[in-house]
């Protein structure tokens, strides 16, 4: 399965989060979660195993609580899919400090690899920037993503969203805490927000 | 998406006002919706109000998520919707106890008192059914003079004591679609 000129889901996301100070990250249900968690865990890691969909939406109401702070939301394809509608309300929102991107392997990887409407039809570039997302690219290299980590810290030119088609041929598991108040208590924390 | 117009409320009620200000009291600072007639009201006052955000969704799904996130940061959210949007949060409102967060939800009934669209009664009538088998508590209210003290009862729940609520908004406080 493994082609040559794809990117590697792993170095794509260890090089996105590699300068990331203070930036919060949140991981959409499926593998992009596990490679957040693979290029290290941090206390701003917003894991989901659950809410398929709802990755943008999450880190838009992140975003838009902390303006000052970058927001990172790495997901995949089908998820990305089931939330489409949710790039609409970011186009509208506008927020300067939210970037998404995309790892899109063209497939539901966790299910059996049955193709997605990425293959063969759906823009996820086009869907964003018709969305209002002006800063919308697709990445094919390595150095067009270490570009994009550094743009992820300019937190007044986004909304930013990329899709990188990677590798579909599966990696090894690396799984997060799949405690849930345990992940958003100690983002909580760490922004400085007492237990209530 | 489920219109129902302006005109069917005839005078400019208080309780959207009411809300409003039980909203700001909470400091609930994003407010997410997918509009509805009878809401029409406290969402021009959103809109035009400095210390909340109005944040129009595709899916009433978005503002459950949205409000996890802003939990995350540090922000409490609202998500207003009319009864038919309350089917399409069912798999997003399993965030809610995993993660923890205050959901607070104000619904406007369709499907009841004196409906004219049939097609609005399937999902009216499991509305409250949907909601408590998710996991949410509702409360009602059913005449303008016991909005504020339930809208405010549930503020208070949800967002003091992390229990998620959804206040349904009758019809009859609202008045019936005309189609004519």
């Amino acid at each position: 399965m493994s082609k040559a000129n794809l990117l590697n889901r792993r170095q794509v996301v260890a090089a996105l989060l590699a300068g990331r100070k203070d930036a919060v990250a949140v991981g959409g249900l499926g593998a992009s979660t596990n490679d957040i968690t693979a290029a290290g865990d941090h206390p701003r890691n917003f894991y989901l195993w659950g809410g398929m969909g709802g990755a943008v939406m999450i880190g838009l109401g992140l975003a838009l609580a902390q303006p000052k702070l970058p927001v990172l939301v790495i997901t995949g394809d089908g998820e990305m899919l089931m939330g489409m509608g949710s790039l609409a309300t970011v186009g509208l929102q506008k927020p300067g400090n939210l970037s998404i991107v995309v790892l899109d392997n063209e497939c539901y990887g966790e299910t059996g690899g049955q193709v997605s409407h990425t293959a063969a039809v759906a823009d996820l570039v086009g869907v964003a920037k018709s969305c209002g997302i002006g800063d919308a690219r697709a990445m094919s290299t390595m150095s067009e993503v270490d570009a994009f980590a550094k743009a992820i810290q300019d937190v007044s030119a986004g909304p930013r969203f990329a899709s990188v088609k990677i590798d579909s041929a599966g990696v090894e598991r690396v799984l997060p805490t799949r405690d849930g108040t345990y992940i958003m208590n100690r983002i909580r924390g760490d922004l400085g927000f007492p237990p209530i | 998406m489920h219109a129902r117009t302006d005109a069917a409320i005839e005078t400019t009620p208080s309780w959207p006002d009411e809300i409003f200000s039980i909203l700001q009291r909470f400091e609930v600072r994003q407010v997410a919706y997918v509009p509805d007639a009878g809401h029409s009201q406290l969402i021009r006052r959103v809109l035009s109000s400095a210390s909340m955000r109005g944040i129009p969704l595709t899916t009433e799904e978005e503002g459950v998520a949205l409000l996890a996130g802003a939990w995350a940061g540090g922000e409490r959210g609202v998500v207003l919707m009319q009864s038919s949007g309350v089917g399409n949060c069912i798999n997003m409102l399993s965030l809610v106890p995993l993660l923890k967060f205050p959901l607070f939800m104000l619904v406007t009934m369709r499907g009841e008192w004196g409906e004219f669209n049939p097609w609005q009664v399937p999902m009216g009538a499991s509305t409250q059914g949907v909601l408590e088998l998710s996991g949410v508590e509702v409360l009602r209210a059913s005449n303008p003079q016991e909005v504020p003290e339930v809208v405010e009862a549930g503020a208070a729940q949800a967002y003091n004591a992390l229990t998620p609520t959804a206040v349904l908004l009758s019809q009859r406080l609202i008045g019936a679609k005309v189609f004519k």
